[in-house]
């Protein structure tokens, strides 16, 4: 392998990870004109962007990613020719079940909570409803909250797509390079050690998904990330059914059919994950129940087989939001990991949102919640 | 909760027989599991069940055998059969499902002795309905005893002249032999005879059955090429150039080989380390002197740790269990040094065979319109754009074009991608990377799945 030369391992901003936050904000960073470097320790889309279920989901959010939510939901609109790729993207509604009324009474005081933001994209809908998307439904199900315009997409077709897409406007990405460590310059530039020698810029961000905590501690701002390996399973093909995206209250579950029969199974049952060998290990005791689940609520699952089961190597948060943001402690480094279970849908709105942050220093979206100082009670150090 | 046992052994072909009955009677407590309902494997399936004509049919190698599988049913070894183990987890818990039923088992050591895989032969028509593998007509030909009536093989490898044999001595001759080596294999491989000399006795073995076939008035043509499968709905026949001219063979089945590779789902499912073997034109898991891969506790007996043939894989796994014996602290009766001797001798034919039947180089390069992935339908052109576009290896390309993520886990397909993604990029074979293996390894009914064994306490879960 040849030696980059020596401005080719400087940039305005390296970017730690090719994952679909990374890779997404080194595309708005170039977009806006910055030169861009990406360290990426495997490859691109490797871990959880590459793997996830590909739900686009606004339903339920957070009330804090809400607005990140409904700007990338934007962006996933217009994603086939952005892109140059339709990354799979079909709309299709995201709904929650409910199976009581207890469940019935939760959701509406959500989407009532919701209308009182101004936000209109979640609304209760009854069984007659639920039963034009799903034609084999349990009659335990009384209703429903849905986003009727949300949708799915292939996970990792997206983050490739991203990837390219940032490449063609100049970032540059280094892949099987892993970030080691960062130093401050003595001219105020970050140095960012890898076993290929450093990369310099005066910004830095870290979106690293599971692996950010271990940089983050050695900058003074250790986070409590929690290793988590959803699991996934697929089936055989089954004749259409279902086409919305399905979860429900009370139990871990996201469902889905693809265009093309197989049923996607998902939900967050989780399995072993090891984040130094790389490995995400499914474990089928939990996945049992993921089965009764599926078989209870749409009978005709009852005639499938699990083909293959995969799980995802993801940074969970004890409080289930990421961090997103300025570190507290050094000016020039920024932060966004942490998605927890949840971040694909965000990857586009948010790579345009921290571009911005990053290019200019400002950005309109409250990213007060997503703080690392919440963690490290820290107030701006500089 | 979960049962434990000294040593499970997967497969019951003769590496496993072996390496339990080397375990057993050293006293380690020992299981087997297998998919079929009897033991024997691929070479010797249905072994037991064979009279006296069948065993004249399949040959004397088979009948061989016999007495392997009279001293497994001898031997302390537990037998699952029936059993299919789709998932074998890091803490060495081993999922298998057994007459519909789903049970767990937990090993100190486990030998996976699941044999050899056909090669793909992505050839245009592969995909039709009568088209099988000179292996698929075997487990006819063993089990059943039915064999296709209007029948071509076709391709390269011993193999297929030991099913053409047995199909002539069955009274059910194949219509014709078309045979892929190309000019001047048979020179180079000569290359590699002295150290084969010594196996001498596989070498006239071999050229006893192509005469036992040609003396039958089996049509045979020689280095074919551009081998095409006709038909619309099932197969009509034949096309290929061979001997300066453009042959056609009307047939309503057609019996494809181009050898055997060791089977990887096992130690792909547990990310052993794999090396690129040049001479099989395969991968092969590492393992060490006492056949452990990079897996600790995981051992490879048999074809599925690079191929060698049935007698090489009983020897192995007669080392591996008197291995597990001596390591456990038991005493063991065998002379290990002697039977590496023995298994040297018997390896020694392999250079010249793998250089004999190297596989065709049509079918590590298919055209771009030739399906490569059975399951979900996916042309060699299809990969090709993949990496075009700039997607850096097998699972990447898996990803988007959906190759091995059908039912078969990519064991049909899998080293058809892999060639088609390095020749693509040019870069040369080893440096290609394979699909992660996920579990479970076979089809496994959703139903069966919920009712998965209560093996733990359940976790408290949130909500996604
Ligand atoms: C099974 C599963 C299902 C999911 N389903 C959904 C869903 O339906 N909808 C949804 O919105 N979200 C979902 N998610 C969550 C979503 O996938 C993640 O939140 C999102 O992909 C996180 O993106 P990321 O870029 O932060 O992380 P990652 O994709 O993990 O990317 C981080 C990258 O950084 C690299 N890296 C780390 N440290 C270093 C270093 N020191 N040097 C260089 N590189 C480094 C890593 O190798 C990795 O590639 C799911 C997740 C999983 C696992």
């Amino acid at each position: 392998m040849t030696q980059p030369s020596q401005p080719a391992r400087s940039a305005d901003v390296v970017v730690i990870g090719g994952g679909i936050h990374g890779s997404s904000a080194a595309l708005y960073l170039a977009q806006r004109g910055l030169s861009v470097i990406v360290l990426e320790k495997d490859s691109v889309g490797r871990h959880a962007s590459g793997v996830n279920a590909g739900g686009v989901r606004r339903l339920g959010r957070h009330l804090a990613e809400v607005p990140i939510a409904v700007r990338s939901r934007r962006i996933w609109a217009t994603v086939a020719d952005f892109l140059g790729d339709d990354c799979g993207f079909e709309v299709a509604p995201q709904m929650r079940l409910a199976r009581s009324e207890e469940h019935l009474v939760a959701m509406r005081a959500r989407v009532a909570e919701m209308q009182a933001l101004g936000y209109h994209h979640e609304v209760m809908i009854g069984t007659n409803q639920i039963r034009e998307y799903i034609h084999s439904l349990s009659d335990e199900v009384v209703g429903a909250v849905a986003c009727l315009d949300d949708g799915f997409a292939q996970p990792y077709q997206t983050t490739f797509a991203i990837h390219r897409k940032a490449r063609a406007l100049g970032a540059r990405f280094h892949e099987g390079v892993r970030a080691l460590g960062l130093t401050r310059e003595a001219g105020g530039d970050w140095r960012v050690a890898t076993a290929e020698g450093d990369f310099t810029a005066p910004r830095v961000l870290l979106a690293g998904g599971l692996w950010s905590g271990e940089i983050s501690a050695t900058l003074g701002e250790p986070v409590p990330i929690i290793p988590f390996a959803p699991m996934m399973l697929v089936t055989t093909r089954l004749p259409p059914f279902c086409n919305a995206v399905v979860g429900a209250a009370g139990v871990p579950l996201s469902f889905k059919q693809m265009p093309n029969g197989t049923v996607v199974i998902g939900g967050g049952r989780p399995g072993r994950p090891d984040a130094a060998t790389n490995r995400a290990e499914t474990t089928f005791h939990p996945l049992r129940l993921s089965a009764q689940t599926c078989i209870s609520l749409f009978p005709i699952m009852a005639e499938a087989s699990v083909v293959r089961t995969w799980a995802g190597l993801e940074a969970e948060m004890p409080d289930q939001i990421p961090v997103v943001g300025p570190s507290l402690r050094h000016e020039g480094l920024y932060y966004a990991f942490g998605f927890s279970g949840h971040g694909f849908q965000l990857g586009l709105g948010m790579g345009e949102i921290m571009a911005e942050l990053i290019a200019t220093g400002a950005t309109d979206v409250d990213l007060a919640p997503f703080s690392i100082g919440r963690f490290t009670g820290g107030a701006p150090a500089y | 909760m979960v049962r434990e046992v000294d040593v499970a052994v997967i497969g019951a072909g003769p590496a496993g027989l072996a390496a339990a009955v080397e375990a057993a009677a050293a006293g380690l407590s020992v299981t087997v599991l297998d998919e079929q309902p009897a033991p024997g494997g691929q070479v010797y399936r249905a072994i037991e069940r064979a009279d006296s004509g069948r065993l004249a049919i399949l040959g004397q190698d088979y009948a061989e055998g016999r007495e392997l599988v009279a001293a497994f049913r001898a031997s302390r070894a537990e037998y699952l059969p029936a059993a299919t183990v789709w998932n074998i987890g890091t803490d060495r818990l081993i999922d298998y499902s057994q007459g519909g039923e789903i049970a767990c088992l937990r090993a100190t050591a486990i030998v996976a002795a699941t044999g050899a895989l056909e090669r793909p032969c992505p050839v245009p028509g592969w995909t039709l309905p009568g088209v099988t593998t000179a292996g698929g007509l075997q487990i006819l030909l063993k089990g059943a005893g039915v064999v296709e009536d209007d029948l071509v093989l076709a391709g390269a490898g011993p193999l297929l002249w030991l099913i053409a044999s047995q199909l002539v001595a069955a009274g059910a001759p194949p219509r014709a032999v078309v045979e892929t080596l190309p000019r001047g294999r048979q020179a180079a491989a000569l290359a590699r005879l002295p150290g084969a000399l010594r196996a001498a006795g596989y070498l006239r073995k071999g050229v006893a059955l192509m005469n036992a076939v040609r003396r039958a008035g089996v049509a045979v043509h020689t280095h074919a090429e551009g081998l095409e499968i006709e038909g619309e709905t099932r197969v009509t026949g034949l096309r290929f150039r061979a001997e300066g001219g453009e042959h056609r063979l009307h047939c309503t089945a057609v019996g494809l080989h181009q050898g055997v590779i060791p089977n990887p789902q096992v130690t792909r499912l547990l990310r052993c380390e794999h090396v690129w073997d040049a001479s099989q034109h395969a991968f092969r898991p590492v393992l060490d002197d006492d056949f452990q891969t990079t897996f600790p506790g995981l051992y490879v007996a048999g074809d599925a740790g690079g191929i060698g043939g049935a007698r090489a894989a009983a020897l192995q796994g007669r080392l591996v269990g008197m291995h597990l014996a001596a390591r456990a602290g038991r005493k063991v009766a065998g002379k290990p040094a002697a039977l590496r001797t023995a298994l040297a001798r018997d390896l020694a034919i392999r250079p010249f065979l793998e250089a004999l039947y190297a596989p065709d180089p049509a079918i590590l390069n298919p055209a771009d319109s030739t399906i490569v992935c059975r399951c979900e339908e996916v042309t060699a052109g299809r990969v090709r754009a993949a990496v075009k576009l700039g997607a850096p290896g097998a699972n990447q390309v898996k990803s988007l074009v959906r190759t091995g993520m059908g039912p078969c886990q990519g064991r049909v397909c899998g080293v058809a991608v892999s060639a088609i993604i390095a020749t693509a990029r040019g870069a040369p074979p080893d440096t290609a990377d394979y699909y992660r293996i996920r579990p479970p390894l076979k089809p496994l009914a959703l139903t069966e799945l919920a009712a998965y064994p209560m093996i733990a306490p359940d976790l408290e879960i949130r909500e996604p």
